[in-house]
């Protein structure tokens, strides 16, 4: 693989801080990071360690304050549908139908060079993916919340961004819900071979969905402190993994990390 | 009010010594007091609904006609409701520019409300999202903002006299002067208060502007523009009638003063209450236009 296959996504010692009315926080310090193409990433690490921030900084959301973010070989400058986030509270807007709120990125993205015809079944094909045909002219108030989760993932994909982005997508769901969605995002990104990553806090979906697991250390000044290397074939099933010892090690691993290395630190001041 | 009125409670009288005591002796006589309770329940909950605001209406007529009997100017309920009768009989006649029925005098105070309240309209709603989305401007308008908004519109009206050389005008500039705040205010507060959630995901879409306008601000800030909307149409109408008491001609505000100097007291009571039900109308109207208009607001 070249270059930019290998440095899909390219990290180079970056910084954020915040200016805060007390004064400068620093929230991430020396990031370099590198994705794959077609790689699934997840950052883990305790809440308010900066994973978040540096999700934001990927999208172009937030601009660091030192170093550099490249994309496909280009700076990132600011946020492009190149680079689509699935929203932590699927942020959809509640005024729109589920076909309208796909649509609107469809239609900037695509507008310019397809027809209305194609821009539709752009739209349609997105929603048939995640298995919403259904719920085209709901309103997001009139469905599930894991239903709303989809059609945020829907709206990602169908502007067939560069890379993924995906901010605690699964959080607010129950469990049966999470790992329902999980194994169509399984599915989905294997079909698309999107490039992912993904903010979490829950160890087995990170272990379950990841090529690597990135962890972040704790904040202020949070960085990268470990990096996991999932050695698990895909397709994978998430009930015959249960037994597998690979699994369970590297699940051990990510917890060790979170849990001795990096104890919470509302627990170390106790 | 209307909210008050229908939470009154729609519970069924309590059945009688219900599965107490020996059932089978009981049975007969309790069926009927249960029939009779249900009856009685509509009737009951009707008067439940009118008693108080009719306890209301009688308490200020009781005290009208108290006052009215101490002071011989003043006219008793009666007589106000005969003169009303009589007002009402033919509300719209034209025996010259300063003498026509009440009905038309209403009229040319709405249609002053309505052109100086849409000409605020226009103006301060596009205004208020410029001042809501740019900072600088924001911060360009927001001193003066601050200093004209606790004027009294009636200020105004000098300059309004001034510069148009004519009363009708004048009025409906006064009555622009008073929309325009609320209505600037609110939808630039409504702009402002758009969840950020939204704006990011119009950032990683890279929408146009004029999307941004039209799929994410203005649904959003649409309850607080129809909350402007109302305030303003609330004052508007309040200072109507302050106007024309200055500015003269047709108008219900004139015909108060008109009726003052012809010492016609039953006529201005009536003026009184025909302003308050027009105002009432309006705000309905307003709520009910608001309520088509809103989106369902349900939080995730």
């Amino acid at each position: 693989m070249d270059e930019l296959q290998t440095r899909f996504i390219d990290i180079t010692g970056v910084e954020m801080a915040f200016q805060t009315k007390k004064g400068v926080f620093q929230a991430l310090q020396a990031i370099d990071l590198t994705v794959r193409k077609g790689e699934f990433i997840t950052l883990i690490g305790h809440s308010g360690c900066g994973k978040s921030t540096l999700l934001n900084l990927i999208s172009g959301l937030l601009k660091p304050t030192a170093g550099v973010l490249i994309c496909a070989g280009r700076e990132i400058g600011g946020p492009s549908p190149e680079r689509a986030v699935v929203f932590q509270n699927h942020s959809l807007l509640p005024w729109l139908t589920c076909y309208e709120n796909i649509h609107l990125g469809v239609e900037r993205v695509f507008g310019a060079a397809e027809s209305r015809a194609q821009l539709r079944d752009r739209t349609m094909a997105a929603l048939s993916l995640v298995g919403l045909t259904s719920a085209e002219t709901k309103r997001p108030h009139e469905i599930s919340g894991g239903m709303k989760q989809r059609v945020g993932i829907a709206r990602a994909l169908a502007m067939q961004p560069k890379v993924l982005l995906m901010d605690e997508p699964f959080g607010a769901l129950d469990a049966l819900t999470r790992a329902h969605l999980q194994d169509e995002l399984l599915k989905i990104v294997a079909a698309t071979k999107s490039t992912v990553v993904m903010v979490t806090h829950d160890v087995d979906e990170a272990v379950l969905l990841s090529d690597r697991i990135v962890m972040l250390t704790n904040g202020p000044a949070a960085t990268i402190g470990e990096i996991v290397d999932v050695q698990l074939e895909r397709p994978r099933d998430r009930v015959a993994l249960a037994q597998d010892a690979r699994y369970t090690e590297h699940r051990r691993q990510v917890l060790e990390f979170l849990y001795r290395k990096q104890a919470h630190p509302a627990t170390q001041a106790a | 009010m209307n909210a008050l009125l229908k939470s009154v409670p729609n519970e069924p009288a309590p059945a009688p010594t219900a599965a107490v005591g020996p059932a089978r002796t009981i049975t007969p006589p309790r069926k009927p007091a249960a029939v009779v309770a249900r009856r009685a329940q509509p009737f009951a909950a009707a008067v439940r609904l009118v008693a108080p605001p009719l306890t209301g209406i009688a308490l200020v007529l009781l005290i009208w006609q108290i006052i009215a009997a101490q002071n011989e100017a003043f006219p008793s309920p009666l007589v106000t409701w005969q003169a009303a009768l009589e007002l009402f009989a033919d509300p719209f006649y034209r025996n010259s520019p300063n003498d026509q029925g009440i009905g038309w005098n209403v009229l040319a105070s709405l249609q002053r409300v309505a052109v100086g309240f849409g000409l605020a309209a226009l103006v301060g709603i596009p205004l208020g999202f410029v001042i809501g989305r740019v900072q600088f401007v924001s911060r360009m308008f927001g001193p003066i903002i601050s200093l004209l908004k606790p004027v009294s519109p009636l200020a105004w009206l000098p300059i309004g006299l001034l510069v148009f050389k004519s009363a009708d005008p004048a009025a409906i500039w006064s009555i622009f002067i008073c929309s325009i705040w609320p209505m600037i205010i609110n939808t630039a507060v409504g702009v402002q208060r758009v969840p950020q959630d939204y704006m990011n995901v119009a950032r990683v879409l890279n929408l146009s502007e004029w999307k941004i306008l039209s799929k994410i601000l203005l649904p959003s800030a649409l309850p607080y523009i129809l909350t402007g909307v109302r305030l303003a149409i609330g004052t508007a109408w309040l200072v109507i009638v302050a106007a024309e008491m200055l500015t003269g001609g047709v108008g219900i505000g004139f015909w108060v003063w008109d009726e003052w100097n012809n010492l016609n007291v039953a006529h201005i009571i009536i003026a009184i209450a025909i302003i308050g039900v027009v105002g009432l109308l309006l705000e309905l109207a307003l709520v009910s236009l608001a309520r088509a208009l809103t989106h369902e607001q349900v939080a995730n």
